[in-house]
């Protein structure tokens, strides 16, 4: 699936629904255009839009195997376990969205790197596993607001809007968990 | 109308250049960095260990892009307030798709903490 690719709001939902057995994504709703559309609209930027989607790619990657590294640490108990695993889920959803999103535009999707340099040393809490978390999707927040005034069609705009939503929520709940104000202020930057 | 002072934080992009750096602020702001950057570990960016005095696209073993590594920059205060201002428009054609830091003491502060950090522990170990 990629953001660019579905025809019509039923297929969209059909082939979402066969995959994940979720609700339709807000970011796949969006953007339902069709091919034409999305060639016609990204005339130009496309090699700057596939930079744009391959570094937050990228970033989605190491995401996904530090929740991984969290998840296999034994530091993580229940129901926090289950909230890495479900984070990590769409870390992995907003993944293949991206990867494919650059295949669509024909790019070639960076893929994960075969090892990361993660500071496990310090990791030695289930304290410290939430914080490391939370770091990362504060700073993925930072990263996709940073990004969407970027993209050369706004779809993609649209569509990372849409991911950093989600970070955001993650960070709050990190947050909470850990003891903190969830929601530190009103503005992201 | 009034606009609340945040809001205009927000949105106003202040000219001008910035007063004293407080490196402990810009280690509050490297949080905006975090999703790439980290200072002793190569990550989506490269570590930033080092980094003042050092030449652009410069850490061996990390994949620059070749604009990076033919930008000819050498970061100091001056290059680093310039890039990190728009990091899109002093290095066309550079993988960090980020649409930079708009304030000029944001940018001071944080290069004040960059500047710091390469004496910190972290950056000691070899
Ligand atoms: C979305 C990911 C991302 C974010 C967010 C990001 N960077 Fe980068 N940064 C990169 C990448 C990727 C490169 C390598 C660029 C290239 O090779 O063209 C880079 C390169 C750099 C360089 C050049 C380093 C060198 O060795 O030549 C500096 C300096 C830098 N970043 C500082 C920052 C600072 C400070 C922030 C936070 C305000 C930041 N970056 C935010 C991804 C990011």
């Amino acid at each position: 699936m990629s953001f660019l690719t579905l025809a019509t709001p039923a297929a969209a939902r059909r082939l979402f629904l066969g995959q994940s057995g979720l609700m339709l994504s807000g970011a796949a709703i969006a953007l339902l255009a069709g091919d034409d559309a999305l060639a016609a609209k990204t005339q130009g930027g496309t090699a700057t839009d596939i930079r744009i989607l391959n570094t937050a790619l990228g970033a989605e990657l190491e995401a996904i195997a530090a929740y991984q590294l969290g998840a296999e640490s034994k530091l993580l108990q229940k129901p926090m376990l289950d909230l890495a695993v479900t984070f990590q889920g769409h870390h992995k959803e907003h993944a293949d969205v991206l990867a494919s999103t650059v295949r669509k535009l024909g790019g070639k999707p960076v893929v994960a790197k075969a090892k990361y340099d993660f500071p496990v040393g310090q990791l030695t809490s289930q304290a410290d596993v939430l914080q490391f978390a939370a770091k990362l999707e504060q700073g993925a927040v930072s990263a996709y607001l940073g990004a969407v005034p970027l993209f050369g069609n706004r779809d993609l705009a649209k569509a990372a809007a849409s991911i950093l939503g989600d970070e955001a929520m993650h960070w709050a709940v990190l947050r909470q968990a850990l003891g903190e104000v969830p929601v530190p202020s009103a503005f992201m930057a | 109308m009034r606009l609340a002072a945040p809001l205009a934080a927000a949105f106003i992009v202040l000219a001008g250049s910035a007063q004293g750096a407080d490196a402990s602020r810009g280690e509050q702001l490297y949080s905006r960095c975090a999703a790439c950057h980290a200072l002793a570990a190569d990550r989506v960016g490269p570590r930033h260990c080092g980094l003042l005095g050092r030449r652009a696209g410069s850490v061996p073993g990390f994949f620059y892009t070749d604009e990076m590594k033919s930008s000819k920059l050498v970061w100091d205060e001056k290059t680093l307030d310039r890039f990190l201002a728009k990091p899109m428009a002093v290095v066309p054609g550079t993988s960090m798709t980020y649409d930079g830091v708009p304030t000029a003491q944001d940018r001071a502060d944080l290069i004040a903490y960059l500047r710091k950090a390469g004496s910190a522990p972290e950056c000691q170990r070899p």
